[in-house]
């Protein structure tokens, strides 16, 4: 027999029920739909949230250095150093007394019963870049620079937090802020911080002073990395901090956004995906039951087709055929349905839709294979049947 | 037509026998030993339940007998395998049915066009398929209605249809159960009167019926009765 005539023949029977073949179509367009949508989504969605990674903390490293006997492990003029390697965007060193080892910082000295005046606050001794380290914003006065650093003047940056709990707003009169017994003048506010929240409710003085609170060695260093560049960094900060002893500094990387991505889709796909899959194989019934009455009604075009001169297999081959055309032409509708809900919803979200090709062009194959499988029973039954039964 | 004996039969029987396994065993056909030569028209007579459909489904290669020998074109079919059985049918026998068994969701064309997909090659080129089911159509007169599905066609003319598809291909043997069962007297009149011409173009004919109108028309009549065929 022709393959062409073989096709010829399974699309003409398959076109001659029209409703029947879209009614029996249908559970396949849901399987595989609902597969596509599930896929699209997950990655569309998984996108969405990595997306916002990338902006923020993919670029983000803190390096921890922790505190030595002999010596510190990575000297205040380590960040100046770091920004000379490629694909560092800023980086800053920040000294912090571990533990709850908090100063009271007032703005005066009065003593006013009715009201809380002292405070007790994180000191940071910070190096001049970190505005730009902690991706905040000076939002008044200004931060203090390498003249200030050098004179060892008293000077301190209240995080925006800090500055309300101990009352300065306004720095145009020149508000001091007293930590322990002494007194330092408040030339900043900083806010709007991007990472490193914390420091908000931190006060911030050169690292020159800092030794006054114990705070004589880096603690911690804040890189930036521009985007794409964190693992690179990453790898080459421990030797470009501290040659001798590398080994020592720990250094904290954003997630990669690989696993992001794929910590995500795990969570939202498993569940639909078995619902696909339960509706494909539901689908897989159906043309199962639909090709199968089918067999049943056309009884007399088999023995017709047996006494025509069709051997079993062809008449085996031709409903086998019909069930795969019909699987696939579940698999196609299912596909195309799935992509237009997929950019539906993100169009609805806002998201950007993200669909991998390779599931939407499998998913035709999917509803074929479906349908030859949902067809081997009913062909068996069609090809078993005694021609002399057949015609009677 | 050649003498019977000197040429090889298109059917020849040698003591056919057909037990249906039951209880009672059901002997549709007892000892039956049948010649027909090529061009002959055959009528096989009897009433419903003699064993004429079991008769003519051994003939047309869709049941085999229990015993005895069955020879199509001279070539013993009862030790075939079911494979060349299907090859032969197809090849070599036109079957005509009282239903008709068209394709009703297909065009009168393509219904007569179907006989020829399951030869074997050559003779089932799709090239100028169209082409001879239409001449086959023309040949029952019926080549005016080549577009129509079936359903919008008369009784007799379904019929003529269904002639035409076993014509297709140029069988040994055209054979035909009750053809006019379904029919009305004026077409069944047309439809002898086609197989009158058939024959006179050489093809053998077996036709089963229980009309006497057609086995009158017959060159030759045989009747079964109890699974016992004679001549008449």
């Amino acid at each position: 027999m022709d393959p062409r005539d073989l096709c010829a023949e399974a699309v003409a029977g398959v076109l001659a029920r029209p409703l029947r073949t879209a009614l029996t179509t249908l559970g396949t367009v849901l399987g595989i739909a609902t597969l596509v949508i599930t896929l699209g989504v997950a990655a569309t969605a998984g996108n969405r949230i990595v997306g916002r990674f990338d902006e923020l903390t993919a670029t983000a490293i803190t390096v921890e250095v922790p505190q030595s006997e002999d010596g510190p492990l990575v000297g205040w003029d380590a960040p100046a150093e770091l920004t000379r390697l490629r694909g560092v965007a800023s980086a800053a060193a920040v000294a912090q007394n571990e533990g709850d080892t908090d100063l009271t910082v007032t703005a005066n000295r009065l003593v006013d019963p009715t009201r809380v005046s002292g405070r007790n606050l994180a000191v940071v001794a910070a190096t001049v870049d970190l505005p730009a380290a902690v991706r905040g914003r000076v939002s008044a006065g200004r931060f203090y620079d390498e003249g200030h650093v050098l004179r060892r003047d008293r000077v301190v940056v209240l995080g925006a937090d800090a500055a309300r709990m101990v009352g300065v707003s306004r720095l145009a009169d020149g508000p001091a802020v007293f930590i322990g017994e002494r007194a330092y003048s408040v030339i900043g506010i900083l806010s709007d911080l991007g990472r490193d929240q914390a420091l908000s409710t931190a006060v911030i003085v050169p690292p020159g002073i800092g030794a006054d609170f114990g705070l004589k060695d880096v603690t911690r260093v804040l890189v930036n990395t521009r985007l794409g560049a964190a693992e690179l960094i990453a790898g080459q900060l421990p030797r470009a901090l501290s040659p001798a002893r590398s080994g020592e500094l720990h250094v904290i990387t954003p997630p990669s956004p690989t696993r992001a991505r794929d910590a995500v889709e795990g969570d939202l796909n498993g569940l639909f995906l078995i619902l696909g899959l339960v509706s494909l194989v539901v689908g897989a019934v159906g043309i199962a039951n639909a090709t199968l009455v089918t067999v049943l009604e056309r009884t007399s075009e088999i023995g017709l087709r047996r006494a025509l001169g069709a051997a079993r297999r062809h008449v085996a081959a031709q409903f086998l055929v019909e069930s795969t055309l019909i699987g696939l032409t579940g698999g196609v509708i299912g596909a195309s349905v799935g992509v237009v809900a997929v950019v539906a919803v993100a169009a609805v979200r806002q998201w950007t839709p993200v669909l991998d090709i390779a599931p939407v062009l499998a998913a035709p194959a999917a509803g074929a294979l479906v349908g030859l499988l949902a067809g081997l029973y009913p062909a068996l039954r069609a090809a078993r049947m005694e021609p002399v039964d057949a015609l009677r | 037509m050649a003498e019977p004996g000197t040429a090889e039969p298109v059917i020849r029987l040698v003591d056919v026998d057909r037990v249906f396994p039951a209880e009672p065993p059901v002997h549709a056909l007892r000892g039956t030993s049948l010649r027909v030569a090529a061009g002959d028209y055959v009528a096989v007579n009897g009433p419903s339940g003699s064993g004429k459909s079991t008769l003519l489904n051994t003939l047309g290669l869709l049941d085999r007998p229990t015993s005895g020998r069955y020879l199509l074109d001279g070539i013993d079919t009862t030790t075939l395998p079911d494979g060349e059985r299907t090859r032969l049918r197809g090849g070599r026998i036109g079957f005509v049915f009282q239903s008709f068994h068209l394709l009703q969701h297909r065009p009168v064309l393509e219904n007569v066009m179907l006989a020829e997909v399951y030869r074997q090659p050559p003779t089932n080129l799709r090239k100028g398929r169209r082409a001879r089911a239409a001449q086959a159509l023309e040949r029952v007169g019926m080549g005016h209605r080549a577009d129509f599905p079936p359903n919008r066609l008369s009784g007799g003319e379904r019929q003529r249809v269904a002639v035409a598809r076993a014509l297709l291909g140029r069988p040994s043997l055209l054979l035909c159960d009750e053809p006019t069962g379904n029919l009305d007297g004026h077409n069944t009149t047309l439809l002898l009167d086609l197989f009158d011409e058939l024959r006179e173009q050489g093809l053998t004919i077996v036709v089963s019926t229980h009309e006497d109108e057609v086995s009158s028309r017959a060159g030759r009549r045989v009747r079964i009765i109890d699974g016992v065929l004679r001549e008449e």
